[in-house]
């Protein structure tokens, strides 16, 4: 079973080595890609079965024994978060056949793009603090290169804001990692687990803090956020939507790992200022997309007000609101990347981003308008579509616990996220084309595949979304009982020294 | 030992920090350059110091002699070493090339000058036509998960 | 540059230093050296070609482009992490293939397979930023 474990990675890996060594041949490149996402989806697929069906999946590279070597590890959050970068990865591989330029695809984009689904896929399935830093590099320097390839002013403009804020951010990782292993002597997040128990609580809230800022950064949660809206609308579609869609929850993922297995050790502190960091970021993040014009930017503000849900659930810290969280990842990038992919599709035919310059989209391509309208609806949260249950579970874990401030932060900012799909609706699609601009054909359909795909899902979560649900619920279990990671990874003898009940206490 | 070491991260890491805060993107990248190796150093603090003997294992043994230096911070400063080494020279690559598009790198100028027309890039849209730059081929930064590993 | 005793000392010297990184890149399994530090001298070697001749000069010397020496040998170091299949371990387990060819005992292995894809790789790397910032 290693090998399907290790598989997410390796086909990645392995298709970006062969894409870098046929640099003139653009078809092969194309081919590799196309080919190697497929796969991917495939084997991810295979994997989340196996963990579903029979439990968390482990491996340890190089057979060196658990706290020594480096774990992979496979459980059920790790399994869906690959099942989707896999989608993604198909999705953006065959946007991208059309989208990107034939100078773009010169300077490496395909190799490229693969290395970043290499590292957003490591970062999933590690087992290891050190390792994770590796892959979050790894798949940071692909994405800088993405954000910037072609140098255009503005993507330079938005790539400086982009790397400076991105490297701040890893500076304060591999810091909170020297003071975790001066403290601990392990960097096995299995081993960390029990380690820290050792550790003062003071001392474990400080790193707890330390690794917040690092991977709040990532997240694009309040108040770090700013250098997302900055960057995400200059690069081509193809590459915004995957970065919208994937990259920012490569850092939701590592604060519910490292907020569930790592710093549990102070609860109602740490998870306070996490519930209201959640609470800012969905108020500032939906509040500035009000304040935009343009459909790119609109949908990166969205970006921040939806991953203020998230991290709302993963505050919460009751079963249901794990389950909720994970669910809305799973949501949240489907449909926001589905999103991306609609803007690309309506600048194509509109010829602008700006909405003043947009109009009459609705007349011209009906077909495009229902394609907007399922995720613009969905990540509203109108009922049957995925949002609806993801905001509803989240909303409900937070009445549940009576919390009824989030609970009216929650219900605010899905109000206004209604408000900001609808004026998108309105400039882009409803109102008539503005003067001097002629709407071009339909364009290839190689691009409405992934979008009408991904619609599709959003549809399907909907509506029989028992499935997910459960699947959530599982993970959310697994997230909540620490015990079984380090039983998976280190045995039974470790797991007992683990031994903690899960206390959900008041604060006093 | 372990005082004087770690007060030299504290500075590297307050001069550094002063650095990133200016507004001329070069002196942010030196300040990103001089944080980097506060922290590198404050994981090498981390092992714990030792005196003099490196962690090899002698001919014949299993295991180091008692007492040698901790092998894996050594380790991990070597891979963040070479991930900061790409990631700077990739910084710097980036900032070469806005100097030479927007011709400037102080942090106010730049989305005044973005502003200005530029026949590059206001009239065809991206997808259709490269940008009209001569240098085609960029970022030097290509950097790869093996070297890090 | 133009320098006639730049360009004398470099035709000295490449060849040390290229044989010298093959000797750091072969003897890194049990001491000092391997991989990265290799293909680092190996890189710096061509460098000083590119310097003293010409970036073109240098271009040619190499004869293979930078990008595909990376895809090389991160094929390289894929494969021996594969390789441990076919022996029913898990990914990057080390494999020794050890024999004695006349008074030499011949040691090839995985993590020396791993070792030269690294090598090539940082090559590549070094190289390519190189080029890169040469183009202006």
């Amino acid at each position: 079973m290693s090998w399907l474990l290790v598989s997410p990675i390796l086909i990645p890996l392995a298709a970006a080595a062969v894409s870098f060594a046929l640099p003139e041949r653009r078809m092969a490149q194309r081919t590799v890609a196309v080919g190697a996402s497929a796969l991917l989806l495939a084997t991810s697929l295979l994997l989340l079965v196996e963990v579903a069906t029979r439990g968390m999946v482990v491996m340890q590279a190089g057979d060196w024994p658990a706290p020594f070597g480096i774990t992979l590890i496979a459980d059920h959050l790790a399994a869906i978060m690959v099942v989707i970068s896999a989608i993604m990865a198909l999705a953006t591989a065959v946007y991208a056949l059309v989208d990107i330029d034939p100078a773009r695809e010169g300077l490496g984009y395909h190799p490229l793009f693969l290395v970043l689904v290499t590292g957003i896929n490591g970062a999933f399935l590690t087992g290891d603090l050190f390792n994770l830093y590796v892959w979050f590099e790894v798949l940071l320097i692909s994405s800088f290169v993405l954000l910037t390839l072609g140098n255009r002013r503005a993507q330079l403009e938005g790539g400086l804001k982009y790397v400076a804020v991105n490297l701040v951010s890893s500076l304060f990782f591999l810091v909170s990692i020297g003071v975790t292993y001066g403290l601990t002597g392990t960097l096995n997040m299995a081993d960390l687990a029990i380690a820290l128990k050792d550790v003062p609580t003071g001392l474990v809230t400080i790193l707890a803090m330390l690794f917040l800022v690092a991977f709040g950064i990532k997240a694009a949660i309040f108040p770090l956020f700013f250098w997302l809206p900055a960057s995400y609308h200059t690069p081509p579609v193809a590459i915004s939507a995957i970065f919208a869609g994937m990259l920012t929850k490569v850092g939701v993922y590592a604060l519910i790992r490292a907020f569930t297995l790592l710093f549990t050790q102070d609860v109602p502190w740490t998870h306070d200022v996490l519930l209201w960091l959640a609470g800012a970021t969905m108020l500032t993040g939906v509040l500035g997309a009000a304040a935009q014009n343009e459909f790119r930017k609109i949908l990166s503000f969205h970006i921040i007000s939806q991953i203020g849900y998230m991290i709302m659930g993963l505050a919460l810290y009751t079963p249901l609101a794990l389950a909720g969280a994970v669910f809305y990842l799973v949501h949240h990038i489907i449909v926001k990347a589905n999103l991306f992919f609609v803007a690309g599709l309506a600048q194509r035919m509109g010829g602008s981003f700006e909405l003043k310059k947009l109009g009459g989209l609705y007349r011209h391509s009906p077909l495009l308008s229902i394609l907007f309208i399922i995720p613009a609806f969905s990540l509203a949260g109108f009922p049957p579509l995925s949002g609806f249950w993801a905001k509803l579970v989240v909303v409900l874990a937070g009445v549940e616990v009576g919390n009824w401030a989030i609970v009216a932060v929650a219900l605010v900012v899905g109000l206004l996220t209604i408000y900001s799909m609808t004026k998108i609706w309105q400039a882009a699609f409803w109102s008539p084309t503005p003067e001097g601009v002629t709407l071009s054909g339909l364009p290839q359909k190689r691009l409405w595949v992934p979008v009408a795909m991904l619609a599709g899902l959003t549809v399907v979560i909907g509506l029989f979304s028992a499935p997910f649900m459960n699947l959530a619920e599982a993970s959310a279990a697994e997230l909540l009982n620490p015990a079984g990671y380090v039983e998976a990874v280190l045995g039974a003898d470790a797991a007992a020294e683990y031994d903690v009940p899960i206390v959900l206490e008041e604060t006093p | 030992m372990e005082v004087p070491v770690a007060l030299t991260v504290g500075v590297l890491f307050g001069s550094g920090l002063y650095l990133v805060l200016q507004r001329n993107l070069l002196r942010l990248v030196f300040g990103l350059i001089l944080m980097s190796g506060g922290v590198n150093l404050a994981l090498f603090v981390a092992g714990r110091l030792t005196r003099g003997i490196s962690p090899f294992v002698p001919e014949g043994a299993y295991a180091p002699p008692m007492g040698a230096a901790n092998p894996l911070p050594q380790a991990l400063i070597l891979t963040a070493i070479v991930i900061s080494f790409g990631l700077t020279v990739f910084a710097l690559v980036l900032l070469l090339r806005t100097y030479e598009r927007l011709g400037t790198v102080e942090t106010n100028e730049l989305p005044i000058r973005l502003r200005d027309p530029h026949p590059a890039d206001v009239s065809p849209p991206a997808s259709s036509v490269p940008h009209a730059t001569p240098s085609t081929e960029s970022s030097g930064g290509t950097s790869d998960p093996e070297v890090g590993s | 540059m133009n320098s006639l005793i730049l360009r004398t000392t470099t035709r000295l010297l490449i060849g040390v230093l290229l044989l010298f990184s093959v000797f750091l890149l072969l003897r890194g399994h049990d001491l000092p050296g391997g991989g990265f530090i290799g293909g680092l001298v190996g890189a710096a070697a061509i460098a000083l070609y590119a310097i003293a001749y010409g970036y073109e000069h240098a271009f040619a010397l190499l004869r293979i482009r930078p990008r595909a020496l990376i895809g090389v040998g991160l094929s390289l170091a894929v494969l021996a992490g594969i390789l441990a299949a076919f022996a029913g371990e898990p990914m990057l387990t080390g494999l020794w293939w050890i024999r004695e060819v006349g008074p030499w005992t011949v040691k090839l292995s995985t993590p020396l397979l791993f070792d030269v894809g690294v090598y090539l790789v940082v090559i590549g790397v070094v190289l390519r930023m190189l080029f890169s910032l040469e183009e202006h």
